[in-house]
């Protein structure tokens, strides 16, 4: 029920929304909690296991009742915060975990099974058969108790990411954080103030007491107009992180209707010099039984509804607290009007002196009224009661939140005079908690620890600053008397999340889990998306007293991050499809696609697949046509992405000595040479080729794969090893497009556009030649087995002179080739690519040991020659052609004849196979136990996935042309 | 004259501005890569008549690694003093300059690019997302040098982090 001139709702600006299907009004300004609320909805959701009936309990993002799922046209985001969900025009909520409604939930049969349905209670039910558990209970289970639903479709809605760098980090906006971050500021410290409110002011929004709105709106206009400070509203700093760092979420959109661009969460990482926790307290209920009506709620809450929205929870309110400050609610209820039925405090002491009947010594110890609260009933120092009321206000003290000081895995101290746990110093490096949060509860107390804890940060900061005065504020002392359950027959509610009730703790505690750690898995009191916020002080003083040991002794579980959820589309922002990864694109990009070539993945890169021609239907026409054309004429295909390192010095030479198995200072100028690289262990870490450029200057190619990993190993090797070294290196991938022209017309195709003809032009050398005015550089190596150049001109004139050689290719027969025919004639050669040497290979199981030069050292040389390294045993490189015209397949694996296809008796493995339209056979390329032994044997290759078992000979790996009188020539 | 036409990474892309922020492709011209050997930087700083700080900008130098710089524009003869590289055309320019072209960074580099602490004539070797490049504050914005394969997803990712801020400006 809405009342008159009270809150810091926009009434001017009315807002429709609809819950559950029906259409209700509310202002900006509004929860979703708040504007039902103003409607009189008190059901808004059902328990997690038993669906009981639920209302709203608390007014922040602890709310661990009144969860909803949000639609948002595409999305639907569950378990939704209706105390942090603001309204707009538009927004469409609905219950959750109900069927067919939230009024008649036939699950909620469960709540009449409560008896059977305790803590534990799946452990020792579900125990037999054992398989039944993945696939019956499990499901059914989660069916009947669980949250709101995700649609199973993939996130479509924007988020962001971004990073933001202070001075001073101030962690809400109460009291405290207020007067922190103006002292700071007003130092002229880079001061950030995240608040996870819409609103800023923390409590001072809701507390209506001596420091009111104008304070607050004066501090924040003050704040706002200093260019030092950033007020970063909407935003909860969800963990602390290493060196100051802080991950904090940011509510962009999601309190708006959704626009173009506009991103629903922004995930920050703010990196602060400094921080001050003022995130305040959470006020804690008390447990007694059907303490989960509708109706039921804390305080505090009542209060923040009354002031901050000018709603009240009731018509006819009754308050049960242990402590003097939860009187401020109904005092203020009564002063707007509201009927107050009683008071019920705990206390024996406590004063009796207000507008409405007060009872002391009282304890509530049922309630009444199953979709909203009609009735309670207790004892008190006259006797039983029985009070009609449909809003009880409860209050079991306050929590100081001290979550985010906890993160680094430091445990909090218990208070015995306040009884709640507080942060002390040095927990997280450079945080300091400062009022509430520091259990320093009156308002004064936290304007001075929040001006002192900014003065103490600036110190640390090597700045000084000075404390404003502080402004006429309440200095109440906090009264309370423990209370933590009232003792009863029924349920009495702690976590209400994940319902959890007083029974359950002792239970936990009689069956041996009297560890906090242990109670809180076996009744799973803490784990529910409030993360124990509303329970978990209370659960752990029941497990005290069922244990007979003291709070402090029974300790708190481990708080971790995140603070409150955080939707995996924020932390992933940025990251939706195409945007997982960097696209790389090559020169020849279009060129290719113009020829309708399909482009794979490669790495990072884009590549074409192949090029089909009119008619051809299926790649392996096209593949089997572009490798007959370079067999027979030429081909041209864009090898750019190898990668290209220019390594220059006076120990260049000495240097790829080192890296590669085998020598290159005795490469002469202008020769190119294959190279081997191993890793420190010993194993095969890449391969390619290395021209000298010139007496200190070596141009070294890797593989497209390994690029990246051969860099970083140059890099480590070089400042690990020789950093003394006169070398340097660097990456020119990018800086040249690279082609390889390979056929028996390559040399034809060449002098077409080269500026000067080449005649000869012998294996393996390397030239500066221009083309079309153009400097280049030429290579004559062969990836193919035909005669194969790579011309290479700067990464400006690719696109242009690969359109230039396919037009003169075509004329010759020619055209371009893609990465299949590539794969093709290269398993045809037997050259090996990252499908072989895949991390597990060592020199000797590719037939190169003897490219492990013996007269010089290398990386990897001495581990590389360890036993199991070398020998029969080892599963080395052969060819395989099945015996008749058979696919075959790569993975399969190899048996020898006679021998049981299983695991023990596996022979080796297939790496690599094709159709050779050369050789008119599947060729594969495998790796056999004593493999180069038994060219000329039969094996089995079995194909487990795709359930083939083809006889296939062994042959050497080179299928075609073993001589190399093609690539000579 | 050479007869092939070259082509730049995003060649005729056509400026995005947005909030008063522009995004163009950039021409850096010659880019030539200089490491000085061992023991060599007094040398080298004597020939490029300089040598600029770790992280900064001095001319026509921007420091790229210990000891290293690229060179925009000519290069003097440092035979025997460093490593001497053409990059040229390996590295696409963007250049983001306007009122959000920090806030636009500081969603992409893990960075204080605010002019405070990122001044012009400072530079970072630091990765966009999950590219690496070269970051140089300028007068009115930033230079960006990222690897030239990479500069339409560069160009990408920078615009959806503009149009995003964009949109949070109209949405309050």
């Amino acid at each position: 029920m809405r009342i008159a001139a009270k809150g810091l709702i926009d009434r001017t600006k009315p807002v429709t929304f609809t819950f559950d299907g029906k259409s209700y009004s509310g202002f900006r300004g509004d929860t979703l909690a708040s504007a039902l609320m103003a409607n009189g909805v008190r059901l808004v959701g059902r328990s997690f296991k038993y669906h009981r009936p639920r209302g709203i309990l608390t007014a922040g993002p602890e709310e661990p009742n009144a969860m909803v799922e949000v639609l948002d046209g595409a999305s639907q985001s569950p378990n939704t915060r209706a105390t942090v969900q603001e309204i707009y025009d538009g927004l469409a909520a609905q219950s959750q975990n109900r069927w067919p409604s939230l009024r008649y939930d036939l699950l909620s049969v469960n709540d009449l099974a409560a008896p059977f349905l305790s803590a534990g209670f799946y452990y020792k039910t579900f125990m037999w058969p054992r398989a039944f558990w993945e696939g019956i209970y499990e499901p059914l289970i989660r069916r009947a108790a669980g949250l709101g639903r995700l649609k199973p479709q993939n996130e479509t809605a924007s988020y962001e990411k971004a990073f933001a760098f202070c001075d001073l980090l101030v962690i809400g906006s109460g009291p405290a954080g207020l007067m922190a971050a103006l002292t700071a500021a007003r130092a002229g410290a880079d001061v950030i103030l995240a608040e996870q409110d819409s609103v800023m002011g923390g409590r001072l929004l809701s507390d209506d007491g001596t420091l009111g709105m104008p304070w607050v709106d004066a501090t924040l206009a003050e704040l706002r107009a200093l260019p030092n400070v950033r007020l970063m509203a909407r935003t909860t700093v969800v963990g602390a992180y290493d060196q100051g760092t802080y991950a904090a979420l940011e509510r962009v959109g999601l309190h708006l209707p959704a626009a173009p661009h506009l991103p629903r969460e922004c995930f920050w990482r703010i990196v602060a010099g400094q921080s001050i926790l003022a995130t305040g307290a959470l006020e804690r209920p008390i447990a007694f039984d059907n303490n989960d009506r509708p109706g039921i709620m804390l305080a505090s809450a009542a209060l923040t509804y009354l002031n901050r929205f000018g709603v009240v929870p009731g018509q006819k309110v009754t308050l049960f607290a242990n402590n003097d400050h939860a009187r401020q609610a109904v005092r203020q209820l009564m002063a707007a009007g509201v009927q107050v039925a009683a008071i019920l405090d705990s206390r024996a002491d406590a004063s009796t002196v207000e507008d409405c009947p007060v009872y002391l010594s009282a304890a509530v110890t049922d309630t009444q009224g199953r979709h909203g609260l009609t009735e309670i009933s207790g004892t008190h120092a006259d006797g039983a009661f029985k009070i009609d009321t449909d809003c009880l206000l409860m209050s079991g003290g306050w929590n100081p939140l001290v979550n985010i000081a906890c993160h680094q895995n430091a445990r909090p101290i218990w208070r015995e005079d306040i009884a709640a746990f507080v942060p002390h110093s040095g927990m997280v490096p450079g945080l300091t908690a400062a009022g509430a949060a520091n259990g320093a509860f009156s308002t004064h107390a936290a304007l001075r620890e929040g001006a002192d804890a900014a003065v103490a940060a600036l110190t640390d900061l090597g700045r000084t600053a000075t404390a404003p005065d502080l402004p006429q504020a309440e200095d109440a002392p906090y009264r309370l008397q423990p209370l933590w359950a009232v003792p009863g027959k029924g349920r009495a509610w702690l976590d209400f999340a994940n319902d959890v009730t007083v029974k359950d703790v002792k239970l936990a505690a009689q069956e041996g889990y009297t560890s906090v750690e242990h109670m809180k898995r076996y009744t799973t009191q803490g784990m529910a998306p409030d993360q124990g916020k509303n329970s978990n002080v209370s659960a752990l003083a029941v497990l005290a007293d069922a244990t007979g040991r003291g709070i402090a002794e029974t300790g708190t579980t481990t708080f971790r991050a995140p603070f409150t959820p955080v939707s995996i589309g924020a932390m992933g922002a940025g990251g939706q499809g195409a945007g997982f990864a960097p696209q790389r694109y090559m020169t020849s990009d279009q060129a290719s696609r113009d020829r309708g070539a399909p482009m794979i993945e490669a790495g990072l890169w884009y590549r074409p697949s192949y090029f089909p021609k009119p008619g051809e239907t299926t790649w392996r026409q096209s593949c089997d046509r572009e490798v007959l054309m370079v067999r027979s004429a030429v081909g041209v295909a864009d090898v750019s992405t190898l990668g290209k390192i220019d390594i220059q010095g006076p120990d260049a030479a000495r240097f790829l000595d080192f890296v590669y198995t085998n020598t290159f200072s005795t490469l002469p100028v202008g020769r190119v040479r294959y190279g081997l690289m191993l890793r420190e262990d010993g194993f095969v870490l890449d391969d390619g080729t290395t021209a000298r450029l010139g007496d200190t200057h070596y141009l070294m190619t890797t593989t497209t794969a390994a690029a990246g990993q051969v860099m970083r190993h140059l890099d480590f090797v070089h400042q690990a090893y020789c950093a003394d070294w006169q070398v340097r290196f660097i990456s020119v991938t990018e800086s040249w497009a690279q082609f390889a022209v390979a056929g028996p017309m390559a040399k034809m195709l060449l002098n077409a556009l080269l500026d000067q003809r080449i005649d000869d032009f012998p294996f393996m050398t390397y030239g500066e030649v221009s083309v079309e005015g153009v400097k280049a550089r030429l290579f004559r190596i062969s990836f193919s087995g035909e005669e194969g150049y790579e011309i290479a001109v700067p990464t400006a004139y690719g696109e242009a002179l690969f359109r230039d050689l396919l037009a003169k290719a075509e004329t010759l027969g020619g055209g371009a080739y893609g990465m299949e025919a590539l794969n093709v004639m290269r398993i045809e050669k037997g050259f090996i690519t990252h499908a072989e040497i895949h991390g597990r290979i060592t020199a000797f199981d590719i037939g190169m040991a003897k490219m492990v030069a013996s007269k010089k050292d290398c990386i990897g040389k001495a581990a590389s020659q360890r036993p199991g390294l070398m020998g029969p045993d080892r599963e080395q490189l052969v060819g395989l052609r099945p015996v008749t015209k058979t696919e075959i397949g790569a993975g399969a694996h190899l048996f020898n004849l006679g021998d049981k296809v299983e695991r023990v008796n596996d022979q080796g493995y297939v790496t690599s196979v094709c159709w050779s339209p050369t050789m008119e056979s599947y060729l594969g390329l495998a790796f056999l136990k004593d493999g180069r032994a038994r060219h000329g044997q039969r094996v089995r290759l079995v194909d487990h996935m795709r359930k083939t078992d083809v006889l296939c000979e062994v042959t050497d790996p080179v299928f075609l042309d073993p001589e190399g009188a093609k690539l000579r020539a | 004259m050479p007869n092939l036409i070259a082509k730049s990474a995003l060649f005729a892309r056509t400026p995005l501005t947005l909030s008063g922020t522009t995004l163009a492709e950039a021409q850096v011209g010659q880019t030539t890569s200089v490491a000085a050997f061992a023991g060599k930087l007094p040398e080298v700083t004597a020939a490029l008549g300089g040598f600029p700080a770790p992280n900064t900008v001095l001319g026509n130098l921007i420091w790229t690694g210990p000891e290293q710089v690229f060179v925009l524009g000519q290069t003097p003869d440092l035979t025997g003093l460093a490593a001497v590289t053409d990059q040229s055309g390996g590295w696409a320019a963007l250049r983001l300059s306007g009122p959000m072209a920090a806030d636009t960074l500081m969603r992409l580099y893990p960075l204080d690019l605010r002019a405070s602490h990122f001044p012009k004539n400072t530079c970072a070797r630091a990765p966009l997302g999950h590219m690496q490049s070269i970051l140089i504050a300028e007068e009115a914005g930033f230079l960006i040098l990222i690897f030239r394969s990479m500069a339409r997803t560069a160009w990408h990712e920078i615009e959806t982090a503009l149009q995003a801020l964009t949109a949070r400006a109209a949405a309050i």
